[in-house]
């Protein structure tokens, strides 16, 4: 095998020809390698970024081209209580979802951090619920949430006997926000926990060795010792964490398709909903530009509120 | 056992302490830890057993929760699987399915290898600024884009063909997978490429004789990834595809076993299995190189 190498190289050097040489020169070979990545996102989400905003200022339709039609849409969007509702339960959604997921994540991540047997095995059970396709696993909750034969319902009426009537848990406006809302922190746990364990696993021993010769309490030392060198981390996973909630799209389509009477509308399925099946690709690019501002703010808010600690701390980049 | 040993030596506090406080430290372990946990993977895990039990009860005990308890099966049945795969494309969905995931995965592995290679190895003058703009573009989700793109796709012909999805996953498998293999390249000592430059080795020889042999780890985790990640995409599936015949398993079951009023819940919950099955089996195989991916990406 090494005589094949060897004697393949000789040749190469012996007779470069102009391809060769071509392929060698630095310019030409970074170009060449960026061209397929740079390209394909180039024409595949910097033009369409670019062709959605623009979109958003006429009236296309399917099958007919639009015409400028300058804030149209939005002053349109403004006056219409089903967009407001979808804006305030995007916002919603991503608040408790996030403040769920995190609360419960980082448990989990202290949780797994510590000595026990099984440990691998644990954790790559646990992150079976970000694995199967999202869609799949909200089937199985609006299964779950069926109002005739929900489990839940069975387990508190029939086989507890807490309560009368079943639970209902998708058909009025408030317990199906909840219900997504669950279902949402249910498919976020996992990659949270995983992600802040990876952080927790960097921390050194020896920081909690010295905290405990001078006699911290073990809040203590999750206070001043964990939580602040988890901050860089969490800001990055947070940061992903609220753009993904707030432009989800999947649970609530296979569970509610944005009813009863839209309460449950993001404003992806919103879009969607106006954009695709109803025709109305201006509007609905309309709306999924609104989405942009909230997403920009959020991403300010998580990385500068959360990441500002490391700066002042003078730590350099890691 | 413990009690007389306890109640004689609490004369003696000296040797009573260590032992009150191993029992302490193994209930408190039980309490903050084991109870905790078990509740955790408990309510994870729930919504699979029931997918499960579900796609093999029959429909007499699926509807009957007085007679049949809920949480076992009787008579375990194949019909909802029967149903499944011989009078819906289901199969066909999930070859469907098989063939994009893997045609954007090794699409998105060429293109992210090149790139990161590029901007790790090659050094360019701006070569940060190109790596930062690819992870921005990661930022960029799909539901601002699926509108946009569904015009674009209908304006090259790619409506209703599998290529409209190959050629849109990409955007959200490379900023993934060029981060993942420049924190690989980064790894891989630059004095082996200087070797083989000195040596008189080209940059494409080294890059396919030294630095990808290298980087294989790096590759099966971003090809994991990539790979899991086209499987479950859904809203581009259901925004370019029409046709039932090139529906993917996930926009197909939501959008053709959705009939009517009355759900088919078995086979709804027969699909779904089947449907998280590869991507599961998949995983289990190389759950290694997804933890450290997932969490090597956030590390970045």
């Amino acid at each position: 095998m090494s005589a094949v190498t060897a004697a393949e190289w000789i040749k190469a050097k012996r007779d470069p020809s102009w391809i060769v040489k071509l392929f060698d020169w630095k310019p030409f070979l970074v170009i060449v390698c960026l061209l397929p990545a740079v390209g394909l996102l180039m024409t595949f989400l910097t033009y369409p970024l670019g062709l959605g905003i623009f979109l958003a200022f006429t009236d296309t339709t399917i099958g007919r081209r639009g015409v400028w039609v300058g804030l149209e849409n939005f002053e349109y969007l403004l006056s219409d209580p089903i967009w407001w509702n979808a804006v305030f339960f995007s916002v919603f959604y991503t608040g408790i979802a996030t403040v769920g997921k995190f609360g419960l994540g980082l448990w989990l991540a202290l949780l797994l951090n510590q000595h026990m047997p099984f440990k691998s095995i644990i954790r790559a059970i646990i992150l079976l619920p970000w694995i199967v396709p999202t869609v799949l696993s909200a089937i199985a909750f609006w299964w779950i949430y069926d109002p005739q034969f929900s489990i839940i319902s069975y387990i508190f009426v029939d086989a507890l006997g807490w309560r009368e009537t079943n639970f209902d848990f998708i058909s009025t406006e408030w317990p199906a926000r909840f219900s997504l809302i669950v279902a949402n922190i249910w498919r976020g746990i996992p990659f949270v926990a995983i992600s802040l364990l990876a952080g927790l696993q960097t921390i050194s021993p020896s920081l909690y060795e010295a905290a405990l010769l001078d006699g911290s309490t073990s809040w203590q030392r999750f206070r001043y010792i964990t939580f602040p060198m988890l901050l860089p981390i969490l800001a990055i996973v947070m940061t992903f964490s609220i753009i993904f909630t707030f432009t989800d799209f999947q649970l609530v389509y296979a569970i509610t398709r944005g009813g009863p009477v839209n309460s449950t509308h993001l404003l992806a399925t919103l879009a969607f909903q106006r954009g695709i099946p109803g025709g109305q690709l201006g509007e609905g690019a309309a709306i999924a530009v609104s989405m942009i501002p909230f997403l920009v703010a959020a991403t300010l808010f998580s990385y500068f509120a959360l990441a500002r600690r490391k700066w002042q701390q003078g730590e350099s980049n890691d | 056992m413990t009690d007389p040993a306890a109640s004689t030596a609490s004369t003696n506090s000296a040797s009573a302490q260590p032992e009150t406080m191993a029992w302490d430290s193994r209930a408190r372990r039980m309490v903050m830890l084991w109870i905790p946990l078990g509740c955790f993977l408990l309510i994870l895990l729930f919504p699979f057993y029931w997918m499960t039990i579900t796609a093999f009860k029959p429909n007499a005990e699926l509807y009957d929760f007085r007679n049949h308890n809920p949480f076992w099966i009787t008579s375990p049945t194949l019909d909802h699987i029967y149903l499944l795969l011989f009078q819906t494309s289901y199969p066909r969905w999930l070859w469907t399915t098989m063939i994009v995931a893997v045609s954007a995965t090794v699409l998105s592995l060429f293109a992210s290898t090149l790139a990161a290679y590029a901007i790790q190895r090659l050094r360019f003058k701006g070569s940060e600024y190109v790596g930062l703009a690819i992870y921005l573009a990661y930022l960029v989700p799909p539901s601002i884009l699926f509108i946009p793109l569904a015009t674009m796709v209908f304006q090259l012909g790619l409506f209703d063909t599998p290529f409209a999805l190959i050629l849109t996953y990409p955007t959200f498998l490379i900023p993934f997978c060029t981060w993942l293999l420049i924190g690989y390249f980064k790894s891989i000592p630059y004095e082996l490429e200087e070797c083989a430059l000195i040596d008189g080795a080209t940059r494409l020889q080294i890059l396919r004789r030294i630095t990808l042999p290298l980087a294989v780890p790096g590759l099966i985790s971003a090809g994991i990834f990539s790979f899991t990640l086209s499987w479950n995409e859904f809203i581009y599936a259901l925004a370019f595809i029409q046709s039932s015949e090139n529906k993917t398993v996930p926009v197909a079951i939501l959008t053709e076993l959705v009939t009517g009023d009355v759900y088919q819940w078995g086979a709804l919950m027969a699909g779904s299995l089947l449907g998280s099955l590869p991507v599961a089996i998949f995983y289990s195989f190389f759950v290694d190189y997804y933890v450290s991916s997932l969490t090597g990406a956030v590390k970045e």
